[in-house]
């Protein structure tokens, strides 16, 4: 009796209108969008740092690390300015360029300026320097088709038109009527659901023939997913990495100044001037249920915490394996779950120098260096990258994804010294020989650093510190499932209103007020802020609560 | 061929002429035409344009990309590309022709050079390598990109033939208009064609890049009698829609570049339907031109006589004289004031309503004044794009 008293107690004291399990960017976009509409949210992080995996680290003293992601443009520019982000400290430096190293000594780069960019593509082919701008126009086509769709609750398909893939093009049609392109042609649907559905290397081999402009941008494809160039679907993931944008330049990408963390922290010091609590350090270990409504959380030390609205952060499998007990959920609804693909595919590397590295090919000083750099020499290679990972191995020649930030951000190393992040593909969660083991781990990353070592002069030389991340550090430490990267696949049978679960696209969950605003939500990965601030609107409309803000 | 290193310290190239042009570019300003710096203006537009009215004025249009289609396909291969019918081309003639996407929208105009069957040459304001090679899939030809390895001048003026026959160019006053030769200007071999923007007399003159500053050099030459200038592409811009030559870009957007499927426009709303000739076999288009033509252009670009003497840059078009309640019927795509005609001119699409030549529509103008603007509701009357059109531009032989 007296234990039932004490709990009341604590009820009172400590009940909120939302509690937020997961301090990544979506939650805290969520917790700022509703602590913004006059609610009292808390923010329940299991680090004592808030940012999942959108974070910048000090792993090695005078170095910060952008520990997971490492370059912006999916970021919505309505939450920017809604949150007043900049006012809480964060800016995004623009790219300036990016380039692939050949190994017969020549590099192929992208600059800002269109006309170099067209003379350096020309080097290798003019047609295909000429059908970069018809490939630009095209993928820009599907950008604005898809831009409007990223604010949008999927409707339900079944309350909708045929449950089949036709009822997302549908969708798309009907929202891209009204949209700024005029209403779209028969053409352009299916040149629409071509791209869905292709595979990256398909789509690329219809605009260019030379195998370097080809690979460049294929990597965009394969980025965080377990497919390869040649798997169906591939195209979209590059789509996926190109709707976003810096300053209205649709597509481009840049730093977010002091590493991908000050876009959290600004979440963060945006959340706290508008009332919000953070509560670090406290790993959520269950989501308290009673007659299917959710009404509070348990904490690792016992703590509990009430709410009349609970809103998950984390990935659709960790929320629903792991911190909710399967007798509360629709067996249906728990086999999808658990059927949701989540593989993970990729690896980090986060390397503090003692200078710049001067590659073989690029010369010191050119932009094209100063960007997302990579050493795959055609989509053949970046295939084989793939079967080493089905293979259950690490690529013997993996597509990297690399740059140094600290070239363009002052703040990131120590003067005259560099950081350097290298995103790795393909890397396997579980090994084929006996699983992940210490050796390994440095053995994965002597390998990747060697391969890049090949590709400069000095390299090797001055590497002070590598922190090296396959897909259990990943899951480990961000909660990421398997360490997908996205929370979840980009595949189409994954997107839209089949996201994370047919049925269960509207952020909601089969618990009553219990809700989803992570990744694993549409529109789906990356640091974008989308599926945050839509699940605030969707639980605003819950509350009744009107709010008028420049993204809801 | 073009083998400059490319650096990202210059990510413009120079023409051949760059020597020459930096050193009348007295204003330094700089515009980007296909990767290349030309001088946008030299020191005065409104004496560049005047040259080209009055003497003759000389432009740098080497970035013009140009293109070579040679093989024995290579007159089918222009006809299914283009809309009109060249069966009937002969050798040193020119042709002038528009070709457009499956949707008979226009992509892009350009002159068509034949020297001979089986060989023709193609200039044009944008990139089409990747259009032409599309359609030339199933013929017998090769289509290479040689623009960088021609340099080339615009000379464009009353006087044009004058100089060129006081430099000795053999018979050049006998170049009919749309036909080109083999000339010699001092000893270089060059090739000279009766084509241009102007509307007026005028050639284009292309050589090898070796040559460029020889060229350049001999066409001042008599400057002490005949004052040449070197204009540029404010200047050039002027007399283009003086006599109502549309761009593509600027007049309207090129159905390989357009963005938005609703902005591409085809030959018929362009007033370019002359350009096609629907009874030639199959080409690209046709049967959506032959569609675009029963239903009559929805909106078409005309020639605008703007009342008043502030250009209509930019403004919206409407149909009624009381802004009240006028409804928007158009836009302007050009305007300028006319020196020569006195007149302020612009181009526009206007509604289907309006084309009808004597129609009237009233442009909304705002005019900057002094850190504020004028709004002013001027009267249009619909005429014909080709305000200026001197009777000296086909004159045979040409004036000398
Ligand atoms: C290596 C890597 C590189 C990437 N690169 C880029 C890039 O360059 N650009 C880009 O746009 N995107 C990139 N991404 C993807 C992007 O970072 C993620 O998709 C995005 O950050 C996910 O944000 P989120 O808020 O949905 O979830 P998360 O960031 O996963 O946030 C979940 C939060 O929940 C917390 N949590 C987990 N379990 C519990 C628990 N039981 N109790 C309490 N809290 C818990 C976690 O600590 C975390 O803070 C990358 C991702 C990775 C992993």
């Amino acid at each position: 009796m007296v234990i039932q008293r004490d709990i009341k107690k604590t009820m009172n004291k400590a009940k909120y209108d939302v509690a937020i399990i997961g301090g990544g960017h979506n939650g805290l976009t969520t917790a700022c969008y509703l602590a913004k509409a006059g609610l009292k949210v808390v923010v329940v992080e299991r680090h004592d740092y808030v940012g999942g995996a959108a974070v910048s680290r000090e792993l090695h003293p005078g170095w910060t690390y952008s520990n997971c992601s490492y370059v912006c443009s999916l970021l919505r520019p309505e939450i920017f300015r809604d949150l007043e982000l900049s006012k809480h400290g964060l800016q995004i430096i623009p790219y300036e360029g990016s380039a692939s190293m050949l190994d017969d000594g020549r590099f192929y780069a992208h600059y800002q300026d269109h006309d170099l960019t067209y003379r350096s593509i020309a080097q290798f082919s003019k047609k295909d320097a000429e059908a970069y701008d018809r490939f630009g126009k095209d993928v820009m086509r599907q950008c604005k088709i898809i831009k409007p769709l990223l604010k949008l609750t999927p409707p339900d398909p079944t309350s909708f038109k045929p449950k089949d893939i036709m009822g997302l093009f549908e969708f798309a049609k009907y929202f891209a009527a009204k949209d700024e392109l005029g209403g779209l042609g028969e053409k352009e649907i299916y040149d629409t659901i071509r791209f869905w559905t292709m595979s990256v290397r398909d789509y690329l081999e219809e605009y260019f023939e030379s195998d370097i402009v080809k690979v460049h941008l294929a990597g965009s494809a394969i980025i965080g997913t377990a497919l390869g160039p040649y798997s169906p679907g591939s195209a979209y993931v590059l789509l996926h990495h190109y709707m976003g944008e810096v300053d209205g330049t649709v597509g481009a990408w840049g730093y977010s100044r002091g590493g991908m963390g000050s876009i959290t922290k600004a979440m963060a010091s945006s959340f706290k001037s508008k009332n919000g609590e953070i509560k670090a350090g406290s790993p959520v270990t269950k989501i308290l249920i009673k007659n299917n409504k959710s009404y509070g959380l348990v904490l690792e030390n016992g703590d509990e915490i009430y709410a009349d609205k609970i809103v998950s952060n984390l990935d659709v499998k960790r929320t629903f394996l792991k911190v909710v007990e399967e007798k509360e959920l629709p067996s249906d609804f728990y086999r999808a779950v658990k059927n949701f693909k989540i593989r993970g595919s990729s690896g980090k590397l986060n390397i503090a120098l003692d200078d710049l590295p001067v590659w073989k090919s690029i010369p010191i000083g050119d932009p094209a260096g100063t960007g997302d750099l990579h050493i795959t020499q055609n989509i053949e290679e970046m295939e084989g990258a793939y079967d080493d990972w089905k293979d259950g191995k690490w690529s013997q020649f993996p597509y990297v994804d690399m740059c140094i930030p600290s070239i363009n951000d002052p703040t990131m190393a120590p003067q005259g010294k560099h950081y350097m992040s290298v995103f790795i593909q393909y890397v396997p969660y579980n090994l084929a020989d006996g699983g992940w083991t210490e050796e390994k781990r440095k053995e994965f990353g002597k390998h990747v650093m060697e391969r890049i070592g090949n590709y400069s002069t000095n390299f090797k030389d001055i590497i002070n510190h590598a922190e090296i991340r396959t897909p259990k550090e990943l899951e480990a430490e961000v909660g990421l499932t398997e360490g997908n990267i996205f929370q979840g696949e980009l595949t189409m049978d994954q997107l839209m209103f089949n996201r994370p679960v047919p049925g269960y696209a509207q952020y909601k969950t089969p618990i009553k007020n219990l809700y989803m605003c992570g990744s694993s939500t549409h529109p789906g990965g990356g640091v974008m802020g989308a599926p945050g601030a839509n699940a605030a609107r969707e639980i605003l409309k819950d509350l009744n609560k009107k709010m008028s803000t420049h993204y809801i | 061929m073009n083998t400059t290193k490319i650096s990202y310290k210059k990510p413009l190239l120079e023409t051949p002429f760059h020597e020459r042009t930096s050193e009348h570019c007295y204003s330094n300003d700089w515009y980007r035409w296909a990767g290349y710096k030309v001088a946008k203006e030299y020191s005065s537009t409104e004496l560049e344009y005047t040259s080209m009215r009055n003497t003759a004025g000389v432009i740098d249009i080497t970035p013009m990309h140009k293109y070579d289609i040679k093989g024995e396909d290579a007159k089918n291969f222009i006809n299914k590309l283009i809309t009109k019918d060249i069966s009937n081309i002969q050798s040193n003639q020119v042709a002038y022709g528009i070709w457009c996407n499956e949707d008979g929208m226009v992509i892009d105009d350009g002159t068509i050079f034949c020297f001979n069957e089986n060989h023709f040459r193609i200039f044009c304001a944008e990139r089409n390598l990747n259009w032409f090679s599309d359609t030339g899939t199933g013929f017998n030809v090769t289509i290479e990109d040689i623009s960088s390895s021609i340099a080339a001048l615009a000379f464009q003026g009353p006087l044009s033939c004058k100089i060129l026959n006081l430099l000795q160019v053999k018979n050049i006053e006998n170049l009919k208009p749309f036909h080109f030769d083999s000339y010699k200007i001092e000893h270089h071999n060059v090739i000279i064609s009766r084509t241009g923007f102007s509307g007026d007399l005028g050639y284009e003159i292309w050589c090898d890049p070796s040559q460029a500053i020889d060229v350049w050099d001999n066409l001042f030459k008599f400057n002490r009698d005949y004052k040449v200038l070197a204009a540029g592409m404010n200047a050039l811009d002027m007399v283009r829609i003086e006599a109502g030559f549309i761009q593509p870009n600027a007049d309207f957007m090129s159905a390989e570049q357009a963005l938005r499927p609703n902005r591409m426009r085809n030959p018929y709303e362009l007033g370019l339907g002359w350009l096609v000739n629907l009874d030639k076999e199959y080409f690209t288009g046709k049967q959506a031109l032959i569609r675009h033509k029963e239903k009559g252009p929805e909106k078409k670009l005309v020639g605008l006589d703007v009342e008043g003497d502030k250009p209509a840059v930019g403004s919206v078009l409407y149909d009624n004289s009381k802004k009240n309640i006028a409804k928007e019927i158009g836009i302007v795509t050009a305007a300028m004031w006319s020196p020569v005609l006195k007149s302020n001119i612009a181009i526009g699409f206007v509604n289907k309503e309006y084309y009808k030549l004597g129609s009237n529509v009233y442009a909304e103008i705002y005019h900057p004044e002094e850190l504020d603007y004028r709004k002013i509701w001027a009267e249009c009357k619909v005429v014909k794009k080709q305000f200026f059109n001197n009777p000296r531009r086909n004159a045979i032989p040409a004036f000398i």
